[in-house]
């Protein structure tokens, strides 16, 4: 007989998330996602002045910070048709693939690593082994014998104090914690590591914007990061050289602590790669410009339909009509009046807040469709797409990746792989290893643009009577982000976020078809429904962020925009 | 990189001396003398550590973030060796049930003695349903457990004075935590997010002196939001002189110049950012070239927006010429508002009050 289990609140999230499982012979069988907090951000933006939006919707969230800043000022700049300098395009570049490495690195150690890592187990960790784990793995030099006993004495010490902390009640000793006691040690060791290497991250980011989290060098036409290396207070030689010391250490840990754990996890629990796949269309934008006008791009995208890499059609550019015009939002099973679907500029939601209803409504997130289609997004998504169209340094680390994994378990693994829980975690290493590489590349993109004597950083945006309609995008850290805009006379007329963990953490939509969490639970194993881990796994493989899944409706039944044929 | 690596690989020694170094920083800011370093030490790394229980509402965890980011004492210091987090949605290990566990556990071991964090704002309207935590809504979550608390921390601006979700027009009727927790004394820490400095020296002044710092009338301590950013700030020479950025980009805004102009918020914003920087970079949003927004103050995206306009009322001299001019306005309406919510502020005085029961130092 089934059992229903529900896990609220999911933690080591952004946001507030519940979900519920249906249990029958140890594994599940039904699954349901459901948002549990509403802020109404869209609707405060109405009537707002269209420069300011950044600000505002970069505050939907603090863990995905600077992408909505990002995709903000690109909806603006698109509705007026406007190009920005190329110095703000590279500084842009950079602080978004800086951003990415930080929090690509919070997930997988503070996020998700306690999923797979019995930390009470490093305890029995012999220190000598665990060295000579480590070293099969990278040559990093933290991996020192002084350095594991220090972590081992530190795991005691708390131990020993009664007093855990956030590791009390944590799933120490789950028969589904099958690592052994060395690579326990060991990665625990780089999660208290990991501390040190996100920071730098932020490091780099602030340098270039003032601070972190939530920017502030943004602007609608470029950014306000004035650069002269002939002045003090501004982006000189000395500050610029400071990014790039920052993101090379960054890029080793990278290359030597993270990609190697994450494909030793892969490896050691094998198992779970046949677990997690779920909704296997996927849906990726281009990202990283190499023009003022985002024509071309360093990251590739497009989408990827039921498996198929054959199927891959790419998104060309910030104008192309392919993604433009098949973007939906459903409210069928989401606390909204009524059950359409509509394009994100036809949108027009009342809230409908009904308690949790296992066939009716159930969240406060919509169901984004793609084609009608549910879309996976985020790094698998971003992989694959590049991956499909034989992008070469995409293909570079998928292929090295994989021959790792390989040679680790000790049976030959293809791309097929990556459907899968431990997949998404793989995927996002492989990203994080691009984008460290890139960032490199964007630094020396910018130096040399400053060394032609080009200083520009700003066209001053001008707001025209009438209307003006937009959209922008950025393949966040999450996934395809999206912020579509209606400007009347210079204001707000009506804004709308289609986010990526709406696309992932989304309800059933009209046709019943679940969403990317809902989907990926079905099939998964549950030793103990009671200890409920592998739910955990598998929903924090896809990095949930509740904050920016649900942002919007208007409470009071107001129409925000008036409906118009595209 | 291999040399700090290797500095790492030796252990906690070097971080040892790294928290010593926060704890001295800290004790400035606190504007308390050297001599104070040893106590600050000492109750931070207490044998038992202070339980500490931290509730998220509507918030986007970007103050979470910021300590996420805090280097002095560094987040591995802070909740390995001087507080105990015992709840903590975005960084511990369970969740459902056995998060819930936890959470009980926290409050009935240490009713009364636990310091409860505040993170977000707290949606009233309809019953509150806009935010649930496993089946509660935030109000009861806020009732039941801040009461049971020593004292609460509201960190950011939206646990302080509602936040963004309170802009207008405030769909779901957020508010700060003073607005609906009495008995349980509260600290405000605004800013979006708040430099993590200022929520630490908060917490190590509590550990040290078992009180809370003085604060002004807002609840916000007064070694962080003392001052406004505007009196504190690097390139207050060229207001002085009347040098202006006119446009991002242009040969002004290359030499640094002053960004009341382009709407800077500093002559209105109590805080410390242009004394404690941000994220050990030398920086604050105004070095990068971009104006104050005032996101320490009350209802800041209302009164401070739009925030490419300039404040109205602030005098200005014009020129270098020694001609001073009154600024005016476009945004008159919302910016009023800020003008208004200032003065009430100066006119009770920054400082007079001091919070609960404390006693000068």
């Amino acid at each position: 007989m089934a059992q229903r289990i529900t896990v609220d609140p999911i933690t080591r999230i952004e946001g507030h998330l519940r979900i519920d499982v249906e249990v029958e012979d140890a594994a599940i069988t039904k699954a349901w996602s459901s948002g549990q907090m509403w802020r109404g951000i869209e609707v405060i933006l109405k009537g707002r002045d269209p420069r300011d939006a950044w600000l505002f919707t970069q505050r939907i969230c603090g863990v995905c910070t600077t992408v909505h800043a990002l995709a903000s000022v690109r909806t603006v700049e698109n509705a007026l048709g406007m190009e920005i300098p190329i110095n703000a395009q590279y500084i842009r570049n950079l602080v978004m693939s800086l951003h990415a490495l930080h929090d690509h690195i919070v997930h997988f150690y503070v996020l998700s690593a306690l999923d797979w890592v019995d930390v009470v187990s490093a305890l029995k960790a012999g220190i000598k082994k665990t060295v000579a784990l480590a070293e099969t793995l990278s040559n990093w030099p933290g991996n020192s014998f002084n350095r594991f006993k220090a972590v081992q004495e530190k795991v005691q010490a708390i131990v020993d104090s009664g007093q855990l902390g956030p590791f009390a009640n944590g799933y120490w000793g789950h028969p589904a914690m099958t690592l052994p006691p060395e690579a326990n040690l060991m990665a625990v060791s780089h999660y208290l590591e990991a501390l040190d290497y996100q920071r730098k991250a932020d490091k780099a980011i602030a340098i270039l914007s003032g601070k972190n989290p939530h920017i502030q060098n943004m602007s609608v036409g470029g950014v306000t990061a004035a650069i002269n290396p002939d002045n003090e207070t501004t982006l000189n030689i000395e500050r610029l050289y400071w990014v790039k010391q920052l993101a090379e250490e960054v890029r080793g840990f990278v290359h030597k602590v993270y990609l190697p754990d994450v494909i030793a996890i892969g490896a050691l629990y094998k198992d779970w790669l046949a677990y997690g796949a779920g909704v296997t269309n996927y849906l990726a934008v281009p990202d990283m410009p190499l023009d003022t006008r985002g024509t071309s791009f360093d990251l590739p995208g497009g989408t990827i339909v039921g498996a198929d890499l054959k199927t891959v059609k790419p998104i060309t550019g910030f104008n192309d009509p392919y993604f433009k015009e098949n973007v939906v939002e459903s409210i069928a099973h989401s606390w909204y009046k009524g059950d359409w679907s509509k394009h994100p500029f036809k949108e027009e939601t009342v809230p409908d807040y009904t308690d949790f209803q296992d066939n009716g409504k159930y969240s406060w997130i919509k169901a984004p469709r793609f084609k009608d289609m549910p879309m996976q997004v985020g790094p698998l998504a971003q992989v694959l797409v590049g991956y499909a169209q034989g992008h070469k340094l995409t293909k570079k680390y998928v292929d090295d990746a994989l021959s790792r994994v390989s040679t680790l378990a000790g049976a030959q693994v293809g791309a097929d792989v990556l459907h899968s829980t431990p997949g998404r975690h793989l995927a996002r290493a492989i990203r994080a290893a691009m984008l460290s590489d890139l960032a490199l590349e964007h630094w020396d993109k910018l130096v040399a643009n400053i060394g032609t004597g080009d200083l520009e950083i700003f066209n001053k945006p001008t707001f025209p009577k009438g209307e003006q309609m937009g959209f922008g995008f950025h393949e966040a850290p999450r996934g395809t982000l999206s912020h579509w805009i209606v400007i009347r006379d210079g204001k707000i007329e009506n804004y709308q976020c289609v986010v990526p963990s709406t696309w992932n953490a989304g309800p059933r939509d009209g046709k019943g078809a679940p969403g990317p969490y809902e989907a990926s639970l079905v099939g998964n194993p549950m030793a103990n429904p009671q200890l409920p881990l592998e739910v955990l796994r598998t929903i924090h493989s896809f990095d949930p962020c509740i904050a920016c899944a649900v942002h919007m409706l208007d409470p009071h039944g107001r129409e925000l925009t008036r409906v118009k044929a595209l | 990189m291999t040399r700090m690596v290797e500095e790492q690989a030796t252990g906690f020694r070097v971080s040892r001396r790294g928290f010593i170094k926060g704890c001295t920083m800290a004790a400035a800011a606190l504007g308390l003398s050297e001599t104070m370093v040893p106590k600050l030490v000492e109750a931070a790394t207490s044998p038992k550590r202070p339980p500490v229980v931290w509730l998220h509402f509507q918030e986007c965890t970007g103050c979470t973030e910021s300590l996420l980011r805090a280097s002095h004492p560094d987040i591995g210091r802070l909740i390995l060796d001087i507080i105990s987090l015992d709840y903590h949605e975005t960084v511990m290990a369970p969740s459902g049930y056995q998060a819930e566990q936890s959470l009980d556990d926290a409050i009935s071991t240490n009713e009364g003695k636990f310091i409860c964090v505040v993170e977000g704002g707290i949606p009233t309207k309809d019953g509150g349903i806009y935010c649930k935590i496993a089946g509660r809504t935030a109000m009861d979550i806020l009732d039941d457990v801040g009461s049971k608390a020593a004292a609460v921390i509201a960190i950011g601006t939206c646990a302080s004075f509602g936040g963004i979700q309170a802009a207008e027009p405030n769909p779901t009727g957020a508010v700060g935590v003073t607005k609906l927790l009495s008995g349980t004394p509260v600290i405000n820490i605004p800013g979006c997010p708040p430099n993590p400095i200022s929520f630490l020296g908060t917490v190590l002044h509590y550990l040290t002196f078992k009180r809370l710092p003085r604060t002004d009338q807002l609840g916000r301590p007064l070694f962080a939001y003392g001052r406004k950013n505007h009196d504190q700030c690097e390139r207050r020479a060229h207001f002085d002189e009347g040098r202006f950025v006119e446009q991002f980009g242009d040969e002004s805004h290359r030499q640094g110049y002053c960004l009341y102009k382009m709407g800077c918020k500093g002559p209105q914003t109590f805080a410390n950012c242009p004394a404690v920087r941000f994220n050990d970079a030398d920086v604050w949003p105004v070095s990068c070239g971009h104006g104050c927004v005032g996101c320490t103050e009350p209802d800041f995206w209302d009164t401070m927006s739009p925030f490419y306009q300039r404040l109205p009322g602030v005098t200005i001299p014009a020129g270098g010429r020694g001609i001073v001019d009154a600024a005016t306005s476009k945004g008159k309406v919302i910016l009023g508002a800020a003008a208004g919510a200032v003065g009430i502020h100066a006119a009770v005085g920054v400082g007079k009050k001091i919070f609960g029961s404390n006693e000068d130092e």
